[in-house]
């Protein structure tokens, strides 16, 4: 399972992008693997603001439908518009073409308590 | 063995040619009327089918024939039940005294219909443990829905019901306890399923305080799973002041042999479309009764139907805390004619056959299947047994390749990814009323299953390969789903 080094991860099987004060969060490739072909997302308004560990959406596959939580608190800044008409996309290229959502972070410090690509292989085995 | 793919049957609209009709009427001995002038050009516009008698037939035989079903071959679909429902069912159900009724026919005037009702009641008061059942209810999650209903009046009644605002649910719950809790204004917890299968003792204590308002639970569990704790778990909930509801899903695990009632639940619901034999779905209407204790009885649905002291049956409307009636006149009748019959057929002394044997089963077929699809938990299952196919996986094939391949082996898959909690599930419940030759039949075809997933992969990613239509491809079926039928454009107009 794809796991790349430069990211960090939550336990809930989100991967967070840090450049700068942004924040960009997407679901990991064992969670697309998991869950099966996306046919839906429920994403959040621009500029709601999250709290750490929030259910900010969902994302629905022909198996299940899941909660998306925020990996760490911060105001929604754009969300992935391309997934309204290609939500395979999250399945597809979860990493990049698939990401969900962009948070302004409210708290740095936060981002010290998730997880680290070693710790996430872990979680998932 | 897999038979080749049969030919993609036409639409009767493609079949249509024009002109051509069923039936030749008389000539008219009143005024004809043009209907193309009287009509406009409606008619054409519809693009209706104009086929022979005989055309109309054949299409809508060979489509039946194309159609699976428990009464073509064995449907073991997990926590569906799909259970053989007996002809006499159909027999009784279309009783001219049962059919030619109205429901608002004063009650003195169908003295028989309110008798299968109280006798229904009754029956299904002694099965359960429960002191009143309420048929109104039309499908299972409507059952639900209503005891959280009754739950909600008993707390309001004592001043409660704005401070017990959570429901409590494990998580292997099906899907529509959360949902039903949420439509009744609850908001759900959940409580997780401990590494034996059963509900974690200690998750759940912490959760009970003056906040609960019920605890929703499967018992067996959507694993297949006695809740052996739950006399301990009723105990717990109540002492935090919260009701305890049963999902009578899996009912047939326990008919004549135990009692949710005397485990200590306050109300359930039954699925009669699943464990009393009247048909599911598509077939025919469910009925989601639903079993209550003496203390919700004040809040049941009204008309309540009883027996007075004299043993006549009568409509009782004097329930000031009511809930009101959650379904127009008595629920769905006619499957209740089909429920008695079947609760008649077996009487008191065999009824206990129906939880033995499907548990027999279920536990005969994990047991045959254990070294190719081992058992999510192992220990005794009751009516299903939710295996899992993980070890598959690194090889490329899932839980759901497998069931597509069973397909083409002739037999309906059983359910999949449910629950939730077990990796690449496959949750197979045969009921009771398959004998062992088709038991093994069916597990001798997923053993051959599970070798083809070692060897041959692509055998079980292909599949099904000798049905009308391959593999469907189900994201975009959610997503562009289309389902109507355009006539073709014609050139030039």
């Amino acid at each position: 399972m794809n796991v790349p080094t430069d990211l960090k991860y939550t336990k809930s099987h989100e991967w967070v992008r840090i450049e700068g004060d942004v924040a960009t969060i997407g679901i990991t490739d064992h969670a697309q693997s998991e869950l099966g072909d996306v046919v839906f997302l429920d994403l959040p308004e621009v500029g709601r603001a999250l709290q750490q560990e929030e259910t900010f959406g969902s994302v629905e596959s022909v198996k299940t439908v899941s909660d998306l939580y925020a990996p760490i608190a911060g105001e929604v800044i754009e969300t992935n518009a391309a997934l309204s008409g290609q939500s395979e996309l999250v399945n597809t290229d979860p990493y990049q073409g698939g990401w969900i959502v962009k948070l302004r972070i409210a708290d740095p410090a936060q981002a010290e308590g998730l997880l680290s690509p070693e710790d996430y292989q872990g979680v998932i085995g | 063995m897999p038979h080749k793919l049969v030919p993609q049957p036409k639409l009767i609209f493609e079949k249509s040619s024009p002109g051509r009709v069923g039936c030749n009427l008389p000539v008219a001995d009143t005024p004809e009327v043009d209907l193309k002038k009287a009509l406009g050009p409606t008619r054409q516009s519809l693009h209706l089918p104009e086929v022979s008698e005989l055309e109309l037939i054949r299409h809508f035989t060979n489509l039946s024939h194309i159609n699976y079903g428990i009464e073509t071959g064995f449907y073991p679909l997990g926590s569906c039940t799909m259970k053989y429902n007996p002809k006499i069912n159909e027999r009784t159900a279309m009783i001219p005294g049962f059919t030619h009724i109205h429901p608002m026919q004063p009650a003195d005037t169908v003295p028989g219909a309110l008798e299968v009702l109280a006798q229904v009641q009754e029956f299904l008061c002694e099965i359960c443990g429960f002191d009143s059942i309420c048929l109104q209810p039309l499908a299972g999650a409507h059952g639900e829905l209503t005891c959280l209903m009754l739950i909600r009046a008993y707390h309001e009644s004592r001043g409660e019901g704005a401070t017990r605002r959570v429901v409590l649910a494990p998580d292997s719950a099906h899907g529509t306890n959360p949902a039903s809790a949420a439509m009744v204004g609850y908001t759900v917890k959940t409580i997780p399923t401990d590494a034996s299968g059963g509900c974690d003792m200690a998750a759940l204590t912490t959760a009970l305080d003056e906040t609960v308002a019920a605890f929703m639970v499967t018992n067996p569990s959507t694993l297949g799973l006695f809740e052996t704790q739950i006399e301990e778990i009723c105990r717990l909930v109540h002492e935090a002041g919260g009701q305890v509801f049963c999902d009578g899903a899996n009912m047939n695990a326990m008919v004549g042999t135990t009692r949710p009632g005397d485990h200590g639940f306050d109300c359930m619901h039954l699925n009669l479309h699943k464990t009393f034999s009247t048909p599911h779905g598509g077939g025919g209407p469910g009925c989601g009764a639903i079993g209550l204790k003496a203390h919700l009885e004040p809040f049941q649905p009204v008309p309540v139907v009883i027996r007075n002291k004299e043993g006549k049956v009568e409509l009782d409307d004097r329930r000031p805390h009511s809930i009101g009636r959650v379904s127009a006149y008595f629920g769905q009748f006619l499957m209740e004619v089909r429920a008695l019959t079947y609760l008649s057929a077996y009487g008191k002394e065999r009824m206990a056959d129906i939880s033995r044997h499907a548990v027999l089963n279920a536990n005969y077929v994990k047991a045959r299947l254990k070294d190719v699809l081992p058992a999510a938990h192992d220990r005794p299952c009751m009516h299903e047994c939710v295996l899992t196919a993980q070890e598959y996986k690194k090889g490329g094939v899932r839980a759901l390749d497998i069931s597509k391949r069973l397909i083409d082996y002739g037999f309906h898959p059983p359910t999949n990814y449910f629950p939730l909690i077990v990796p690449e599930a496959i949750m197979i419940e045969p009921t009771e009323t398959e004998c062992k030759e088709t038991l093994d039949a069916f597990c001798d075809a997923l053993i051959a299953i599970c070798e083809e997933a070692r060897t041959n992969p692509d055998l079980l990613h292909d599949a099904p390969t000798t049905q009308i239509v391959g593999r469907l491809d189900e994201a975009s079926a959610v997503k562009n789903l289309d389902v109507r039928w355009r006539a073709p454009q014609k050139v030039g107009v």
